[in-house]
């Protein structure tokens, strides 16, 4: 008997690459899912960090849907080849600072190399003409399978029927008929096809698939390059943006300080990394410092310190200072008071 | 058949999934491999790439804040 086709399927969690998994399925296709991880992804972190998110279902959406679809989920790390994605994107920012078209275009040619390398036939995404303001209009979907590489072997089978035929509708792979041509922002042809289908409980991201979508990230993202000089990041500093309150009381230093147990919890494990402050005289946040300080402005980091402690209302409250070289001082300081703090230092 | 253990400690979700799949990579059926994680998105996460990929979850501990998650690598 003959082999079936094989499809790699870019699997976001949301309802759209599920439904174009499951279409291609249907056709007797040998799918398995690919998702990228950017470092970005709204997926897991948070929900792991404050408490208040606790009560949230933990899952990852890719792998939910990867389980309802049957299929194996193959998650790739490309965090340090997209730092170049985010720093210098070719066709530039959507909204904030997601560099959706180039995203798209990176993921693509990615499931390229990967299909080439595992025997794969062809690739599927769940894009929609239309859909999306950046990425995903009829003048971007050549533009991603050019880009990519990935040309004819690049199938939408929820607006396939829009665009002209690929390989493997032409070759018979897959049956043009079965497909279809949802365009435009609507969500109630996706949402009739789930129904149809039989999927109930799937996620509906709002504004996209990460954190650069979002204002206030991205803002505190402009923020750090701002200070370093250079569109430069690492891990641990993006993981950083989505915890704590961030304050940047002087041009070379900034303040993370935790918001809750949860979040103090997770800061205490880049202790060793940041100098870092912690009230001892009252229960207070545990707060890193990043960036090069000297003694005034250690002074001012304990101050606000004691501002966001219990201590808040007392003349003194004792502050301890750990140095990222490993020597510790304690200074008694009297917090800052709440309206003394400018509102431009919150990033 | 060897036993590996696999250090996700303060990685959040899905970098200890990540991680262990690029172990399990590297293993062939059979082999168990414990992973030690920190982020209790894990008891979630790991458990369903296991399932989606073929492998088996043999047991899970908690103490104190470690998780450890042990599995058993499934056929190709
Ligand atoms: S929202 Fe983020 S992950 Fe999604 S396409 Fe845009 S930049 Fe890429």
């Amino acid at each position: 008997m003959q082999q079936p086709r094989k499809a790699a399927a870019l699997i976001s969690g949301g309802l759209d690459s599920l439904l174009a998994a499951r279409v291609i399925q249907q056709q007797g296709i040998h799918v398995e899912g690919i998702n990228f991880y950017t470092g970005f992804c709204v997926e897991g972190h948070t929900h792991a960090i404050r408490k208040k998110d606790k009560a949230r279902p933990k899952r990852n959406n890719a792998l939910w849907v990867a389980e309802q679809l049957g299929i194996k989920l193959h998650i790739i790390d490309i965090i340090e080849e997209y730092k170049d994605i985010v720093a210098n994107p070719k066709h530039g920012y959507g909204a904030n600072l997601n560099p959706c078209l180039d995203c798209k275009v990176f993921m693509v040619r990615k499931a390229r190399e990967w299909v080439e390398r595992k025997g794969f036939d062809f690739i599927i995404t769940g894009e929609v003409i239309g859909q999306r303001p950046m990425s995903q209009r009829k003048a971007t979907m050549p533009v991603i399978a050019e880009e990519s590489g990935a040309d004819e072997l690049l199938l939408r089978p929820l607006c396939a029927k829009n665009l002209p035929p690929t390989l493997p509708e032409r070759e018979g792979w897959v049956d043009r008929e079965r497909l279809y041509g949802f365009e435009g922002r609507s969500r109630k042809p996706q949402m009739a096809l789930a129904a149809e289908l039989g999927f109930e409980d799937y996620a509906q991201p709002a504004g996209g698939c990460c954190f650069l979508t979002d204002a206030q990230y991205s803002h505190k993202l402009a923020d750090l390059w701002r200070a370093r000089g250079d569109r430069r990041y690492e891990l641990d500093d993006i993981m950083l943006l989505k915890v704590g309150r961030h304050l940047r009381p002087r041009p070379h230093f900034k303040l993370i300080v935790g918001r809750e147990d949860g979040e103090n919890k997770f800061l205490q494990g880049y202790r060793k990394q940041y100098t870092n402050l912690v009230t001892i005289s009252h229960n207070g946040p545990l707060v890193l410092v990043d960036g090069d300080v000297n003694d005034d402005d250690l002074l001012l980091a304990a101050r606000l310190t004691a501002r966001f402690s219990q201590g808040r209302d007392s003349d003194r409250v004792d502050v301890q200072v750990n140095m990222r070289k490993g020597d510790s001082k304690t200074l008694q300081v009297a917090p800052m008071a709440g309206d003394a703090i400018p509102k431009d230092w919150y990033l | 058949m060897t036993q590996h253990q696999l250090d996700a400690r303060r990685m959040l979700c899905p970098l200890p999934v990540i991680r262990t799949q690029q172990k399990v990579e590297a293993l062939t059926t059979g082999d168990t491999l414990a992973v030690v994680c920190t982020d209790p998105g894990a008891l979630h996460d790991i458990p369903a790439w296991c399932r989606v990929n073929g492998h088996e979850v043999l047991g899970i501990q908690e103490q104190d804040d470690e998780i450890i998650i042990s599995i058993r690598v499934g056929e190709e």
